[in-house]
């Protein structure tokens, strides 16, 4: 009991390490949404019209709809209207070869230990770096294209693959699938963009590092991945922001489109600003993400780390219509203090003998509440459809909660699925037998949450998996008295 | 090397240990004995350090330091093991990668730099023979699924790899097949010196065939009433319990 509440006491103390900002000249959009505001955004972009058409019929859309209330979150409503909807650092050359970023800029990176020199680079990762609203650079560009790789922001594929864009942009996600996509549709400002062409298995990994500087100011950004027959990609997104009193708005819609035969890994390790140990500030963290096996015998895994954030509404679901395609989620969630989560999946079986694998390991600590929603549906074509949930909880402490909502809905007898959920507390016992080794009760607690997710962990790219670790351990740090 | 001085425990407010005095010196066997309940394995959860009991009166030194001033983990980086009599479990945890960790904090702790992959297999497989166990057991989740005799074993490896001053043992024989108990009992011989000491802590007299004790004590009600060399053991095989009972409320009516 009494090491329970040390455990949490001390759980409260630790600091988010990147939390600072710093200042540089913006360009900002006034406060405030509307349409006048999609506009300016747009004609900052230099964006075709039928972008700025697509942009405007999503917030008609948008304004007729509600703020969902559903999930198991609670928080004060977010005034959007006070909210800035653009901010990005002015940047003097309009190339985005990391040899022509600004310094300065170039220095933020750095300090979050993320080298965009490319000698410096760890081998076989190719960056994006988003900053506010904006793609500050991409690494390795020039080894991808000559595979016929596009890997680029947002923007820039806007421009020079227009037609590609056009074809696959709210084609998983629709502009107005829901409150959050709806208004991304509207005012995202920029992210990434990835095409592996046919045949291509990309020789390495593609990510997106994500950051928030600017206060006051939503990120929306949009990523969208288009892998064509027989290709293969794997890809990255990180993310991290400046320690503020006030909670910030993160909205982004992740696409992705798979092909016959293609094989889509996508993985995040989502660390933005969780608030203080109070709950005060902290990013609100609103995500659509959303695959499509649209060919036969394609294959989409998430794989999810998440560990900041005050509130996560996330739901990487597969849409599984190729027939013997494959749909997987793998999630690991810690929430501590205040931070709320929930978050799942979703596998849509519509192709025949169509499989899904859904393992969930929540961690809560301190205060805070960490939801598990997942649906498996399986439509009445998808014959042979299987699916597996393993959706575990561990606990510390006894002031936390978590949930599991599970919802199946099975249109076709030959289905088979199967629903696994256990709940178990970080014991005292498992505690002290690690101390009596001569471990101390931090290590102790790492090596324990880091065993407990070794099955979503084992499904990150190793250079990865390392830091996953660390992080885990990072957010559960001074756990125990 | 241990010194124990009239030792108090309690847990949650009532009293399970109530004076307690033992001495141990370097190259020592002492076996404890007592029937359920007598406190035994709050003794051994004492002096590892456990929190939920509170020490109400008494010291404990161990090398010339008070350890009841000292955190779990410390007593363990100086040198205490226990053996537990139920070891837990902790799933997805490699026992390879746990005693690295283990072993490299003891080693943090004494000053010693850590080993490194190479260094930490070989001394894996020497100790491995020591106690005859199997490699794959060790490369499955710390005692996840283990048999109780498999847990018991692993217990023994570990104290092997740790290489302990003062390691106690509480109950390992129990669950133990025969030969099991005679692959352990040799692991524990084996590392016995001349500069190190063991608390065995059975309900049995045969394990102590093996690990031959130097002296016996006999714990009831949270009190040693009775201390005495190997042969105290044979007569309590023989006689049970009750007549130390008998003697007890004869002496104190
Ligand atoms: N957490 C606890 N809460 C309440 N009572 C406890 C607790 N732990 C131990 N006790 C009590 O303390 C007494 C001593 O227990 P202990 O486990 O030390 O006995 P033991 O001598 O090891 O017995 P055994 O031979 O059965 O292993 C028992 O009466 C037990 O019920
Ligand atoms: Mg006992």
């Amino acid at each position: 009991m009494s090491k329970d509440n040390e455990i949490l006491e001390e759980l409260t103390s630790r600091e988010y390490e990147h939390g600072w900002s710093v200042d540089y000249e913006a360009d900002e959009a006034p406060i405030g949404l509307n349409e006048n505001i999609i506009r300016w955004i747009s004609s900052k972009k230099e964006e075709p019209q039928w972008l700025l058409d697509w942009r405007l019929k999503a917030f008609e859309q948008w304004r007729k709809m509600d703020e969902p209330t559903w999930a198991n979150v609670h928080y004060p409503k977010i005034d959007l209207q006070s909210l800035r909807y653009y901010s990005a650092p002015k940047q003097k050359s309009k190339s985005k070869k990391i040899s022509d970023i600004d310094p300065e800029l170039l220095k933020i990176y750095e300090r979050l230990g993320i080298s965009l020199n490319e000698q410096k680079r760890l081998q076989g990762v190719a960056v994006d770096v988003v900053l506010d609203s904006v793609s500050v650079g991409t690494t390795f560009k020039d080894t991808l294209s000559k595979l016929g790789v596009i890997f680029c922001s947002f923007s820039e594929a806007v421009t020079e693959h227009p037609d590609l864009v056009k074809k696959y942009l709210g084609s998983v996600v629709p502009a107005t699938d829901n409150y959050y996509a709806a208004l991304n549709a509207a005012v995202f400002s920029d992210g990434s963009f990835c095409y592996i062409p046919k045949g291509v298995r990309c020789p390495m990994e593609l990510s997106t590092y994500f950051r928030i500087n600017a206060a006051n100011t939503g990120q929306f950004e949009r990523t969208l991945i288009v892998a064509e027959d027989q290709s293969y990609v794997s890809y990255l997104e990180g993310c991290t922001a400046p320690q503020r009193d006030e909670n910030q708005l993160h909205a982004a819609v992740v696409e992705i489109y798979a092909a016959k035969n293609a094989e889509v890994k996508y993985s995040t390790v989502q660390n933005w600003y969780p608030g203080d140990k109070n709950g005060k500030g902290g990013i609100y963290n609103f995500v659509t993400k959303r695959g499509i096996c649209a060919g036969d015998n394609s294959k989409i895994s998430w794989t999810q780390v998440e560990t900041g954030s005050a509130v996560t509404w996330k739901y990487p679901s597969c849409i599984l219509k190729g027939d013997n395609s494959i749909g997987e989620f793998y999630s690991v969630a810690v929430t501590n203090n205040y931070q709320q989560a929930d978050t799942g999946t979703k596998m849509i079986h519509i192709g025949k003998n169509t499989r899904s694998r859904i393992v969930s390991k929540g961690i809560s600590a301190g205060k805070s509440q960490n939801s598990y929603r997942g649906q498996v549906q399986v439509m009445k074509r998808a014959t042979n459809s299987r699916n597996f949930s393993q959706c575990d909880s561990l606990l510390m402490g006894d002031q936390c909660g978590a949930h599991t909502f599970p919802y199946i809905d099975i249109q076709n007898p030959t289905a088979k699925v199967e629903h696994e959920a256990t709940t178990s507390k970080i014991g005292e016992d498992q505690i002290f037998y690690c101390n009596q080794r001569g471990i101390s009760s931090e290590d102790a607690v790492a090596l324990i949450v880091n065993g407990y997710a070794k099955e979503v962990l084992n499904q990150l790219p190793m250079e990865f998996a390392v830091e996953a670790q660390k992080l885990l351990a990072l957010t559960l740090e001074g756990s125990v008295g | 090397m241990l010194s124990i001085k009239n030792l108090h425990a309690a847990i949650e407010g009532s009293p399970i240990l109530n004076g307690i005095n033992l001495e141990i010196k370097a190259g020592e066997v002492h076996a404890i004995m007592g029937p359920n309940g007598s406190g035994k394995s709050t003794l051994a959860s004492v002096l590892a350090g456990r929190e939920e009991y509170e020490v109400t009166e008494g010291s404990v030194t161990f090398k010339n330091k008070n350890i009841l001033e000292l955190s779990p983990e410390d007593r363990a980086r100086e040198g205490i093991f226990l053996a537990f009599q139920y070891p837990v479990e902790i799933p997805g945890v490699s026992s390879t990668n746990f005693l690295r960790t283990a072993v490299n904090q003891v080693r943090e702790y004494r000053g010693q730099s850590p080993l490194d992959a190479v260094k930490f297999l070989s001394l894996m497989k020497e100790k491995m023979k020591l106690v005859e166990i199997d490699q794959k057991l060790l490369s499955r989740a710390l005692n996840e699924g283990f048999s109780g005799g498999e847990k018991k074993k692993n217990e023994i490896f570990q104290m092997a790899m740790l290489e302990p001053t003062l390691s106690i043992l509480d109950e390992t024989d129990s669950g133990l097949d025969i030969d099991a108990l005679k692959v352990v009992a040799n692991g524990v011989n084996q590392l016995k010196t001349k500069d190190n000491a063991t608390i065995v802590v059975t309900h049995y007299q045969r394990l102590l065939d093996y690990i031959v004790p130097d002296f016996v004590h006999v714990l009831y009600k949270g009190k040693i009433v009775k201390s005495g060399t190997k042969d105290l053991a044979l007569e309590l095989e023989a006689k049970g319990y009750d007549w130390i009972k008998d003697e007890l409320s004869g002496a104190t009516v």
